[in-house]
């Protein structure tokens, strides 16, 4: 067995078994979105598939899109049509390279573990300027616009709230971030980065939202003004990866990254609590802040797209600033 | 660890190696569940299932149109504000070592930066056009 594990081979198929929970999780989140969001409402949401509280709905849904026809429009660009499913889904999978279920326990602790994920997960927005161009169709083009519009808007205070945790570890690989979180003890309880970084986990969030365009920023796909925004056009298998999976999956690693950076990672609350494992830690964070997410979504009303500038460039903006300018002054007092 | 066809040294490059991988796994699984949809669904091309969708009537002229870009001036401050966030990371990973001089160091940069934002500010750049 040990020997089986020294084996590079079997290292790397286990590493890549990853990729296996990826749409399951995604089938799981979609149905708890659902249910949370139906009882948030005081509805029910799906009770008839499965037998109990509609567990397989999301199920039912992914194997009727697998079944589903798929279609090209005459007009529309074919290669670059097609090739968007593999973008947006390569751009959400990416990030989970680097996350850390445990001290040794990560696909691959890159040292530039922090700006990896910043640069994967602004992949996707790629894959959605090329279906918005591609499809030729008006309601694809202003989605993808409106998403390179978000983009640029709040790509800029999710770097800046994870720089100022990168300042706080003094280390952009995110096992040392958690490392130094663990670090932080009093008592025995480990303290996280959040009641150093609560303004940057806000930033956080809020950016995480606009990045993932969910509610209450979810312009590019606003279904009452442009159908589904870029993905108009998309049908069948390419749509639910494209939009469903694409979504969920970046989700979750932006939850687990969150988790990550503000609230300790694999890291248990109390030493005493050492001997369960990681995993178990950073999934709890994991869902905290994908109920966080969740909660959000389901409570705000959409933005305008010019009011949703307005917040990024004279709110978000000037605050993280002076985020990364509180955040060096900690360091630098004497008495930390 | 020698691994794939002796493809995979140890060391700084050796991590990256594990990630081609990982995106090729990727690739493949999309390319496995599409081709799977291939051979499942059916296939009825008609002329009016490959129109454009433009609420149920005949489009209008071309979807790949020329459209007015209203936030290119976000766009070009996005840039600026990138970049400086691109040196922003080296130096948060080090300041505390080198101390009292790095922060003031960097402070006077971002604080340029934040005097060219309040610029754009007071000459309305930040307002929708």
């Amino acid at each position: 067995m040990a020997d089986a594990l020294g084996n590079g081979y079997v290292q790397l198929g286990l590493k890549m078994s990853v990729l296996l929970i990826l749409l399951p999780a995604t089938l799981v989140l979609g149905w708890v979105e659902l249910k949370i969001g139906a009882h948030m409402q005081a509805r029910l949401g799906p009770m008839y598939p499965g037998g109990f509280h509609g567990w397989a709905q999301t199920l039912a849904d992914g194997i009727k899109f697998v079944l589903k026809e798929n279609i090209i429009p005459r007009n529309a660009d074919r290669s670059v049509f097609a090739l968007v499913p593999y973008v947006t889904m390569l751009g959400a999978a990416l990030i989970f390279v680097v996350i850390p279920a445990g001290r040794n326990l990560v696909i691959e602790d890159l040292e530039v573990g922090v700006f990896y994920v910043l640069a994967a997960s602004s992949v996707g927005v790629i894959g959605i300027l090329m279906a918005g161009w591609s499809s030729a169709n008006k309601y694809s083009l202003m989605g993808a616009l409106r998403a390179a519009a978000q983009l640029i808007a709040y790509e800029l205070p999710l770097v800046l709230a994870a720089a100022a945790v990168a300042m706080m570890a003094g280390s952009l690989s995110l096992v040392d971030i958690v490392e130094a979180q663990k670090s932080i003890e009093i008592a025995g309880f480990y303290i996280p980065f959040l009641p150093f970084q609560i303004v940057g986990f806000i930033i956080f969030l809020t950016a995480a939202t606009a990045e993932l365009t969910r509610p209450p920023f979810d312009m590019p796909v606003a279904e009452a003004e442009l159908i589904t925004g870029a993905f108009t056009e998309y049908t069948g298998i390419r749509f639910a990866f494209s939009l469903f999976a694409a979504e969920y999956i970046s989700m979750i690693g932006l939850a687990a990254f969150g988790a990550t950076l503000f609230l300790g990672g694999y890291a248990p609350p109390h030493s005493a609590l050492e001997f369960i494992p990681g995993i178990v830690w950073l999934l709890l964070k994991t869902l905290t802040i994908l109920f966080l997410l969740i909660w959000v979504r389901w409570t705000y009303p959409r933005l305008r797209e010019d009011q949703l500038q307005k917040f990024a460039w004279k709110f978000l903006i000037p605050l993280s600033l002076v985020n990364i300018f509180a955040t060096g002054a900690l360091k630098l007092t004497p008495w930390i | 660890m020698k691994g794939i066809l002796g493809l995979m040294p140890d060391g700084y490059f050796g991590s990256y190696l594990t990630l081609a991988v990982y995106a090729l796994a990727m690739i493949g699984l999309v390319a496995g569940t599409l081709g799977l949809n291939r051979l499942v669904s059916p296939k009825v091309p008609k002329r009016e299932k490959l129109t454009t969708y433009e609420c149920g009537v005949e489009p209008v002229g071309t979807g790949q149109s020329q459209t007015t870009i209203r936030y290119y001036m976000f766009a070009l401050l996005f840039v600026i504000f990138d970049v400086e966030a691109v040196f922003l990371f080296p130096w948060a990973v080090v300041f505390e070592e080198i101390g009292m001089f790095a922060f003031i160091e960097m402070m006077i940069f971002i604080a340029i930066l934040a005097l060219g934002l309040l610029y754009a500010w007071r000459k309305k750049v930040l307002d929708w056009l």
